[in-house]
This record gives C-alpha cells, structure tokens and sequence, in this order.
C-alpha cells in the first residue's frame, strides 16, 4: 500500500517538467516514446494503405490508434503522470478531454439530425415556388 | 546552504510550476479550439459541391513524410529540455537547431501540398468541405509558424542570457507548446489524411 501525503505536503510539479533522475534515464524516457509513438503511426499507417483488413473496421481501428498516440505523447512527453504531485495537470486535462468531447460528438449528432429530418434539396425548391 | 538561498529556491520552483501550470491550461483551451474546427470538419466533410473528395486529393506519402518530421521534432525538442535542465548549452543549441530544421521541413511540406491543391482548383473556395480543411490544417500550420518563431527565440536568448530562472521557464513553456501541436497533428492526420483516404 503505497503512503498517504497530505495535500500541503506533495510538491506539485510543472506539466512537462523532468521527473528527477539521471540524463541517462530521461534520454530513455524520449526514446522510448519515440519508439511507442513512431510503432502506432507506422501501424495506422499500415492498415490504411494495406488490403488486408476489413474496410468498415478501418475508421475505428484507426481512431484507436490515434488515442493511443496520444496517451503515448501525455505520459512520455509531457510526463503528465497519476501521481499525487501533478493531480492538477490531471484535473485540467480532465476537464480538457470533457469540453473536446462535448463539442465534436454534440456538433456531429445535432448536424446529423438536422440533416435526417431535413427535405430533400428538390422537394425545397419546390416550396419555394 | 542559508535560510533564505533556500526559501529563494522554493520560491523559484513554486514560480516554475505556477508558470507550467497556467501555460499548460492556455494549452488546453487552445486544444478546445482545434476541437471546433474539427467538429466543422466532421460535419463538412460531405458537403463537397461537386468537387473533389478528401480521398481525390491527398498524397499520403507526403503526410508520411509530415508526421514522421514533427514526430522525431518532437523528440529533439525533448532533448532540448533535457539539455536546459542539465545546462548544457551546446546540447540544447544542437538539438533546438534539428527541432527547427524538421519544422521548416514540415512547414514547406505543407505549403506545397497547399499550392498544388489550389493549383488543381480545389481551393477553400470551392466547397464547404474544403474551406473546413484549409481552416483545420491552416491553423495548426500558423500553430508551427508561430512555434517556429518562438524556437529561434529561444536559441537566442539563451546564446545571450545563459539558462537563467526566466529563460528556462519560457523553455518549459515551449517545449509545452511544441508536444501539444504533436498531439494536435496525430488527431488530424488520423480524421483528415487516413480516414479521408480508407476504403
């Protein structure tokens, strides 16, 4: 079980700032998230442009991929870690990821059932006559 | 080491993480925005007019050679920070000069790709779709200008001032700056360029 600190007392740390540690160690860090990162992109890369699986599941597989890209860039080049010194950053990217989603997914169901329940272009046109 | 060197020093390093702390929500809204112009895209991405499709226009292996360039920058421009946290000023001048060079590199990449689209008339007049996606890709390409900039900035002040306090703070805030619009081009590459292009 890992000790409780109390909230004056863990340090908070700077989004992006380098964990303690030797150069060695934080050379590493970047290396391994250019591996991890430059290994998914060469894989969405790959599916898009191979004929090897099926279409429809292309757009999903490819979103996820990129999601996890992106958790790749947070923990290996932002060093945004779970630990109780970099809890803000975490709220903040939270909160973040909330309003990122609120807006895309709204926009596209609203835009998509004003599009079901509108006329045809032509039946309009008629209208307007 | 006395009493107020260190409070000093605790001051300074509360400073750092006020300063990371308030550049990294400017980072947040400013990824809000991009979601705006992505949610335009989502919803636009059919209205083509006639015109071309996403899957007419794109050259995949220049978004290769794209995300390969602000990949391996981002990486650079890690090493940059590793370089002002150890005061190395040859290793952060080196690494910042390649973080520069792969980004001229993906900015000419884009402007080219932009210029043979308009030459093919497929500029953002011509559609909704293609106003959306000049808009998208055209903001997180001022994103990299300004980046840019900013970078050659840096590279200055420390060849004049050293890594003092202020000086690393405003590294931190770049490299901060540099990572995000890392993050921002993985999410567009995969909804413009590769679903644009899937069967």
């Amino acid at each position: 079980m890992s000790e409780f600190i109390p909230a004056h007392k863990a340090a908070e740390v700077a989004p992006g700032d380098l964990p303690a540690g030797d150069t060695e160690s934080a050379v590493l860090g970047y290396v391994i998230g250019l591996v991890l990162a430059g290994g998914l992109t060469v894989v969405s890369f790959y599916i898009t442009r191979g004929r090897l699986f099926w279409p429809p599941s292309i757009p999903t597989a490819l979103i996820v991929l990129a999601v996890a890209q992106i958790g790749v860039h947070l923990v290996f080049f932002l060093h945004i870690t779970s630990g109780p010194d970099s809890t803000n950053n975490i709220l903040a990217l939270a909160f973040g990821i909330l309003i990122v989603f609120l807006i895309i997914a709204g926009s596209l169901w609203i835009m998509g059932n004003l599009n079901h329940n509108m006329l045809p272009m032509d039946q309009i046109m008629n209208m307007q006559r | 080491m006395s009493a107020a060197v260190a409070a000093l020093r605790r001051a300074g390093e509360t400073k750092r993480v006020a300063v990371g702390y308030g550049f990294w929500i400017f980072l947040l809204s400013d990824i809000v925005m991009f979601s705006c112009f992505f949610a335009s895209y989502a919803v636009l991405v059919h209205a083509t007019a006639g015109g071309q499709q996403a899957r007419q226009l794109f050259d995949l292996d220049r978004v290769a050679l794209e995300t390969a360039c602000l990949l391996v920058s981002s990486f650079t421009c890690g090493l940059a920070s590793i370089a002002s946290g150890r005061r190395s000023a040859v290793l952060f001048h080196v690494s910042m000069a390649a973080t520069l060079l792969l980004g001229v590199t993906f900015l000419s990449l884009e402007v080219t790709e932009f210029m043979s689209m308009v030459a093919r008339i497929a500029g953002p007049t011509h559609s909704a779709f293609l106003s959306a996606l000049f808009a998208l890709v055209g903001c997180h390409g001022v994103h990299v200008s300004i980046g840019l900039l900013w970078l050659m900035t840096m590279m200055a002040q420390v060849y004049a001032k050293g890594f003092r306090d202020d000086v690393s703070r405003r590294i931190l805030c770049f490299t901060l700056f540099w990572h995000a619009l890392d993050i921002v081009w993985v999410a567009l590459f995969t909804v413009v360029y590769l679903i644009g292009v899937a069967p």
